[in-house]
């Protein structure tokens, strides 16, 4: 529908414009993994070891954090509300919001994770595990994140409340993810199997988040 | 001091505007640091500096380079690969010496009011990122074929990863933030708390690699300087100080140009 | 076209905000709310947009689009402008005209009746609050619903602006609208009804 490219094209473009953007997400993943080895010391073995484990929370964090603008951008200036009012079903408006914020915010990080995984001293095939495992799962974290972000506008609270509520949520995808990562590198067991389930994981939540943020907006606003 | 006569009648040309600052620059002369508060004439004065400074850098980098590559010696451990050291060294330094130019400028922000002090100051930011980006990149080159990986967490390259780290978000924050003048208040606040820490930084990134200090550790600054390294070396560190200010004056006037557009899009919207 | 609220009761966190309200608006009616500040000027025009859930009653619209619910047809014009200050004003609009949709005057004609037509390429950041408001009766104009429902449309509007904005209530009218409008002032048109909330009933 051209409602929703148009709103597709506004939200990407508002991220590129406003300052910082992308780039700010790719930063924190950059401070998350350089914090790391300071606090458990620069042995390369013990990072090299647990490196997809550290870029996965690194990216979670991340995306997360980026979240709470989402929606509440678009509430405290009004275009929530002419949203609202479209024609287009609030379930796919916010899908389409969440689609730009991950190809704006997310994405970048998957981009980044190899450079990254260099401070750590991954091996080319980890780097190609975990970037591939990233690029599948961060729409999960995203889509998920969405269901937080609904309910942080629709109960006017921000601050620490939305990770909490959301990353509990965000666990199975961070498991698996981890999982299928490690597999590659290490087998014994084969990478297949979490990687389906973490695929199954996202094409779950591109279905249950836009629902449950939609109803969550549509109980809350006044 | 001057405040940034940006604001031109609405119903003038700003070229003509532009032309008269230029010819009054040339009439004064007057060339000491607060005739430079103003923007034109900073405008001026730097177009002639940057016609000196241009050619000057890139003679000393012809200089330097070939010192560095046809004249200095081969190190008797690290061979050939020594010579990334004259790119690494020099930027390690302008990096450092960027954040203490950048509290300076802080510090004629918050405390003497200049009006380009947040000019240099911004201007500044991008640049020094630059030089420690250069810095990490030369030491991961440079350490590839000693350790085997593209990084390891010795002290000195940590120091300068969260150095690039703390310009990075000093860049950020300035993005952040819609209104030149809060912007550089809140910028110049960081840049002199990063002034402040980064000391402490270095000093416990120093303390924490002793904690962790495995068998074989490579000083990444080499062997003690060799005076046939010294002159080639000093001479990089003179070309990269050339080449910093070419283009922090280049980028001051970059930022003079778009606070200008930003005026004149304010004029716009109240005209209308 | 006939928009009919029978029996309305609003309540908003523990307050009753008014309760028994029965009107209807036909088309080429121009209804001004009024009524003290708290009395539920706006929570009545949001609960009419789809945005507020009523406590009770029912909003019923006659002679008009089956598919579409009220709230489909109806143009929201609340307090806050729903403005991007880092897209230009010609941005902003064309945005809008696409996402709302169903025709409309093309944006450069809609920016020209509100005499903003000269700051097209600004970044709507830079404008004043009164030309703020001229963009959204803007958005009015380029994304057509027959219902509006506009919250204090007056407010930072200078006396030129108001009688621009006058005119473009008074074509939409002639031209097969109907208007609830909430003000605390004149609003220019004759013949307007008037609804008065806060009042004992």
């Amino acid at each position: 529908m051209d409602a929703l490219a148009a709103l597709l094209v506004r939200d990407m473009r508002l991220a590129v414009r406003v300052g910082g953007g992308a780039l700010v997400g790719v930063l924190f993943f950059l401070i998350v993994v350089t914090i790391v080895p300071l606090g458990v010391g620069p042995d390369l073995a013990l990072l090299a070891r647990i490196g997809p484990a550290i870029l996965w929370i690194g990216a979670l964090l991340a995306s997360l954090l980026a979240l709470d603008r989402l929606l509440a951008a678009d509430h405290d200036d009004g275009s929530l509300d002419l949203i609202l009012t479209g024609r287009a079903p609030l379930e796919l408006a916010v899908a389409v919001k969440a689609l730009a914020h991950w190809v704006t915010t997310s994405l970048p990080l998957v981009i980044a994770a190899p450079a990254l995984g260099l401070f750590l001293n991954l091996e080319p095939g980890a780097i190609g595990a975990v970037a591939l495992t990233l690029l599948v799962g961060t729409p999960a974290l995203t889509f998920i994140g969405l269901i937080g972000a609904a309910l942080a506008v629709a109960l006017r609270r921000g601050g620490l409340l939305l990770p909490v509520l959301v990353l509990p949520l965000t666990i199975p995808i961070l498991i698996f993810g981890v999982a299928a990562s490690n597999a590659a590198i290490v087998g014994p067991v084969p990478f297949g199997p979490p990687f389906a389930i973490l695929g199954a994981l996202t094409l779950l939540s591109l279905v249950v988040g836009p629902y449950a943020a939609a109803a969550a907006l549509r109980h809350g606003l006044e | 001091m001057s405040r940034e006569p940006t604001a031109l009648g609405a119903s003038e040309d700003p070229r003509s505007v532009a032309l008269r600052a230029v010819s009054s620059t040339v009439k004064t002369g007057a060339m000491g640091l607060i005739g430079l508060a103003n923007p034109s004439r900073f405008l001026a004065f730097s177009h002639r500096l940057l016609q000196v400074l241009v050619p000057v850098t890139l003679a000393a980098f012809a200089a330097g380079l070939y010192l560095a590559f046809f004249v200095a010696p081969d190190d008797y451990q690290q061979g050939a690969t020594v010579r990334i050291m004259f790119i690494h060294v020099p930027a390690a330094w302008l990096g450092m010496m960027c954040w203490a130019l950048m509290s300076i400028a802080a510090l004629g922000t918050l405390v003497w009011r200049h009006p380009l002090a947040d000019v240099a100051l911004k201007a500044a930011a991008p640049i020094g990122a630059a030089f420690t980006f250069i810095c990490l990149f030369a030491g991961s080159m440079w350490g590839r074929p000693m350790w085997g990986t593209y990084w390891v967490w010795d002290a000195r390259l940590t120091s300068v990863l969260i150095m690039f780290l703390m310009y990075l978000g000093l860049i950020a924050l300035w993005r952040a933030v819609d209104d030149p003048s809060r912007a550089g208040r809140a910028a110049a606040i960081l840049a002199l708390v990063g002034a402040v820490n980064l000391p402490i930084i270095k000093f416990s990134v120093d303390w924490w690699n002793t904690l962790h200090q495995p068998a074989s550790v490579i000083r990444l600054g080499g062997p003690t300087i060799h005076p046939a390294i010294l002159l080639p070396l000093l001479v990089m560190v003179v070309a990269f100080t050339l080449l910093f200010i070419t283009l922090h004056v280049s980028a001051m006037r970059n930022e003079i140009l778009r606070r200008r557009v930003r005026t004149l899009r304010l004029m716009q919207a109240e005209a209308a | 076209m006939r928009l009919s609220a029978h029996d309305l009761v609003c309540v908003r966190g523990d307050r009753l905000v008014f309760a028994d309200l029965d009107f209807h608006v036909d088309t080429g009616e121009l209804l001004a709310i009024r009524g003290p500040n708290g009395a539920g000027k706006t929570s009545l025009l949001r609960s009419i947009a789809g945005l507020v859930q009523l406590a009770a009653g029912r909003i019923e619209l006659a002679d008009a689009d089956p598919e579409l619910t009220v709230a489909e047809q109806a143009h929201y014009l609340g307090h806050r402008d729903a403005l991007k200050p880092s897209l230009s004003v010609a941005e902003n609009l064309a945005f809008w005209a696409r996402y709302l949709g169903s025709g409309g005057t093309q944006p450069a004609e809609a920016l020209e009746a509100v005499g903003l037509a000269s700051l097209a390429a600004l970044p709507a950041g830079y404008l004043s609050a009164g030309q703020r408001r001229r963009l959204s009766v803007a958005r009015l104009l380029a994304a057509y619903r027959p219902i509006w429902l506009l919250d204090e449309p007056t407010s930072t509007l200078d006396a030129a602006a108001q009688a621009r904005l006058a005119d473009i209530m008074r074509r939409h009218l002639a031209g097969g609208g109907l208007i609830l409008a909430a003000t605390h002032g004149q609003l220019g048109l004759d013949g307007t009804r008037e609804l008065i909330l806060g009042e004992a009933p």
